[in-house]
């Protein structure tokens, strides 16, 4: 099977800046990967990419065989790094509109994972403390049976037990074929979900490594290495 | 709770450590099914593919095995569990008697506090 993500030479510059320079990298289904990278390494850039937010300046992206667009949006699930809902819906009305919106989007599933976390669906979304606001952006986000996860920082604001909740609902919910893939900077937080990690370096890819190798070859953890590499 | 897992030494050997230490220990008994891979790297808040990894591992030591179409077993090889069970009461031995030569203990000397303590009764007390 053709790998469901696949960047060619990718390259994206800002005026004179390349905040990616000829990135080549491919992602396998069935895989957690780690995005992890210093501010301004060129993580969300990357994402909005992918995503069909921005146009490549150079090289190609496909995703399941075909460059972002409308078709690509039906198979990737995004989580972007700021909330997008208007802030006088109600948790109720934003399920409605994603359940309206994706064909894929299990409201089943959503209002579970919403029971759990004793969100409550007459809430207006403006009432919800930033912590809940990004549980239940997550929530919509692995509701739906995506061939592509895209999670820009899915857990920075929020707690540690609800941490430890968000990682579970994803390792729960994406099915086997999927693949998921994660930036954050909490990277001991999310270490044991990964199957590899792709460290970004000034726009260029510096490490693509499974976390067990990585383990393996310098005998640290993801997190150790990162601050070696990265020291300021 | 997810399970406490070192940071330096690869997830897979880990895993497949504490199964181990499960079966030889009588939380899964000869012939127990296993749970899913999916429900395990929940519980454990690993990766699938890695618990997978462990789990193949696993069964070509023997300890457990998998059934095509009903999932996996614990081996019903009670002789090879208690086997792992020596081999790993060995190495806890041998650990041990190593860190007393590093305190200044001749094996001798190791050997006369151990039985001290236990004319004492005094091992109950730290085994917490």
């Amino acid at each position: 099977m053709r790998p469901i993500l696949e960047c060619n030479r990718l390259t994206k510059k800002y005026g004179s800046f390349f905040a990616l320079t000829e990135l080549n990298l491919s992602l396998e289904r069935g895989q957690i990967a780690g995005l992890l990278g210093p501010n301004g390494s060129g993580k969300t850039t990357l994402i909005k990419l992918l995503n069909g937010l921005l146009v490549p300046t150079d090289g190609h992206i496909m995703i399941n065989g075909l460059a972002p667009g409308t078709a690509t949006k039906k198979i990737v699930s995004y989580l972007p790094d700021c909330s997008y809902f208007s802030d006088h819906m109600k948790v109720k009305d934003i399920i409605a509109y994603y359940s309206d919106f994706y064909k894929n989007f299990s409201t089943e599933r959503a209002s579970k994972m919403l029971d759990t976390l004793e969100i409550d669906r007459n809430m207006r979304f403006s009432a919800l403390s930033k912590g809940t606001k990004e549980k239940v952006q997550l929530v919509l986000v692995m509701s739906r049976d995506a061939d592509l996860y895209i999670l820009d920082e899915p857990i920075g604001g929020v707690d540690p037990a609800a941490r430890d909740y968000i990682l579970r609902t994803i390792l729960a919910n994406y099915n086997e074929n999927a693949t998921v893939l994660i930036s954050t900077h909490l990277i001991s937080d999310i270490e044991n979900v990964l199957d590899r990690v792709i460290f970004l370096q000034n726009g260029r890819l510096a490490l693509n490594e499974t976390v067990d190798e990585i383990r393996t070859k310098y005998g640290k953890s993801v997190d150790a290495l990162f601050r070696e590499v990265f020291k300021c | 709770m997810p399970w406490n897992l070192d940071n330096d030494r690869p997830i897979y050997l880990q895993l497949m450590e504490r199964i181990q230490h499960d079966i030889i220990s009588g939380v899964y008994q000869p012939g127990d099914k296993l749970p899913s891979v999916r429900d395990l790297a929940v519980e454990a808040a690993v990766n699938p593919n890695t618990m997978q990894k462990a789990l193949s591992e696993l069964e070509r030591c023997g300890l457990v095995y998998s059934q095509r179409t009903s999932g996996r077993f614990i081996t019903d090889d009670t002789s090879l569990i208690a086997e792992m069970r020596n081999d790993l009461a060995q190495e806890h031995i041998r650990d041990f008697f190593r860190q007393m030569r590093k305190l200044g203990f001749s094996d001798e000397d190791t050997l006369e506090i151990i039985r001290d303590t236990i004319k004492k009764g005094g091992y109950n007390e730290t085994d917490s």
